[in-house]
C-alpha cells in the first residue's frame, strides 16, 4: 500500500481549481445542511447522503468495479464522514471532501482485492505510445446516436477497460473534478504523475470511443 | 510545436493551464494541422461526454442497506 494512501480528513482542505468545469450538484443550501448535521441534525445528514448518494456509488463502482466493494466503500465512506464532520472546515465543497473520502475507501478495497495487479507506485509507460493512431471523424453529437442505456454501457465498459491506476486519475480529476492537487494528494501520487496518468487515460479512452463514433458505421 | 509538442501539452491545453505564448503556438498548429486539430476536439468530447453521464441507477436495496445501517449507526453514536 502507497505511504500517501491513508489520510485524514483534515487533509481534504484545498482550493478549487479555477479552471475545472463548475458543478451541477452545488446547492445554496448545502452548507446549512452540513451546519445543522454537524451540531448533530442526523435527517439533515441523510439528506446530504440522499442528495449524493448515486454519484458516491458511480465512484466506488468506477473504481473498484465491484458492486459489492463499492457498496461497502460507499457505506463507510458515508459513516466515516459523519463521524469527521466536525474536522470539515468548509473551506472546499461537502461533496469534494466526501469524494476524496470515497476514494480513498474504495481504493483501500481495490488493493485487497487485487494486491498484485494494481499499483500506483508503479512507474508510467514511456512516451512512445502516445501518438494516437486511429483518427477518424465523429460527426456532430456522435453520443446522441445512442439510447441513454446503451451509452451509459458503452462508457462502463471503456472506462473499465482501462487501467486502474489510469482509470483512477480520470475517475477523480474528469468526473468527480477534482483538481490536479487535489487528486495528487488523495492517491498520494505527485503533480506530475497525475497529470501524466491523466494524458493517457484521456487518450486511450477517446481511442476505444473512436470504435463506437467512427462516422457511418454505428446507427 | 510539432505534432508530438501538441500531444504532450493536450491535457494542460484543455485545462487552460498552458502559458500564453504556448498555447498561441499550439493554437497556430493546430490551424495547420487538421490530425490534431481532431485529437484535441475528440477528446474534449470525450471528457465532456463522461462528465455529462448519467450516474448508474442505485439499486433499491443497495440504497436501503444503506440507510438502514446509517441510522442504526448513527443512532448509536448520538448520545
Amino acid at each position: 500500500m502507497g505511504a500517501g494512501l491513508i489520510f485524514s480528513p483534515r487533509d481534504f482542505l484545498s482550493t478549487p481549481n479555477p479552471h475545472r468545469l463548475r458543478s451541477k450538484i452545488a446547492r445554496e443550501d448545502e452548507h446549512q445542511l452540513v451546519a445543522a448535521a454537524k451540531s448533530g441534525d442526523t435527517a439533515a445528514f441523510e439528506e446530504l447522503v440522499s442528495r449524493y448518494e448515486r454519484k458516491i456509488f458511480r465512484l466506488t463502482m468506477n473504481i473498484t468495479r465491484n458492486r459489492e466493494d463499492a457498496e461497502d466503500a460507499m457505506q463507510d465512506a458515508f459513516l466515516k464522514s459523519y463521524s469527521h464532520l466536525k474536522t470539515f472546515q468548509g473551506d472546499s465543497r461537502f461533496y469534494t471532501w466526501l469524494v476524496r473520502i470515497a476514494a480513498n475507501e474504495a481504493l483501500m478495497r481495490l488493493r485487497k482485492r487485487r494486491p498484485n495487479q494494481f499499483s500506483l507506485d508503479e512507474p508510467i509507460e514511456g512516451d512512445e505510445d502516445l501518438m494516437p493512431r486511429e483518427l477518424q471523424d465523429w460527426g456532430p453529437g456522435p453520443e446522441q446516436r445512442f439510447a441513454q442505456t446503451e451509452m451509459r454501457e458503452i462508457l462502463s465498459g471503456v472506462i473499465e477497460e482501462l487501467a486502474p491506476d489510469y482509470r483512477i486519475v480520470f475517475v477523480l480529476r474528469d468526473i468527480e473534478e477534482l483538481s490536479t492537487e487535489e487528486t495528487a494528494a488523495s492517491l498520494g501520487i505527485s503533480i506530475a504523475a497525475v497529470k501524466s496518468r491523466l494524458l493517457r487515460a484521456r487518450l486511450k479512452l477517446r481511442e476505444k470511443l473512436n470504435r463506437y463514433f467512427q462516422q457511418g458505421r454505428a446507427n | 510545436m510539432n505534432c508530438e509538442d501538441v500531444i504532450h501539452e493536450l491535457s494542460d491545453f484543455i485545462d487552460g493551464e498552458l502559458d500564453a505564448a504556448s498555447r498561441q503556438e499550439l493554437e497556430s498548429h493546430l490551424n495547420e494541422c487538421s490530425d490534431c486539430k481532431l485529437v484535441v476536439d475528440q477528446t474534449k468530447k470525450t471528457i465532456e461526454i463522461f462528465c455529462d453521464s448519467e450516474p448508474i441507477e442505485l439499486p433499491s436495496e443497495v440504497r436501503n442497506r444503506l440507510h438502514e445501517t446509517l441510522r442504526r449507526r448513527l443512532k448509536e453514536a448520538t448520545p
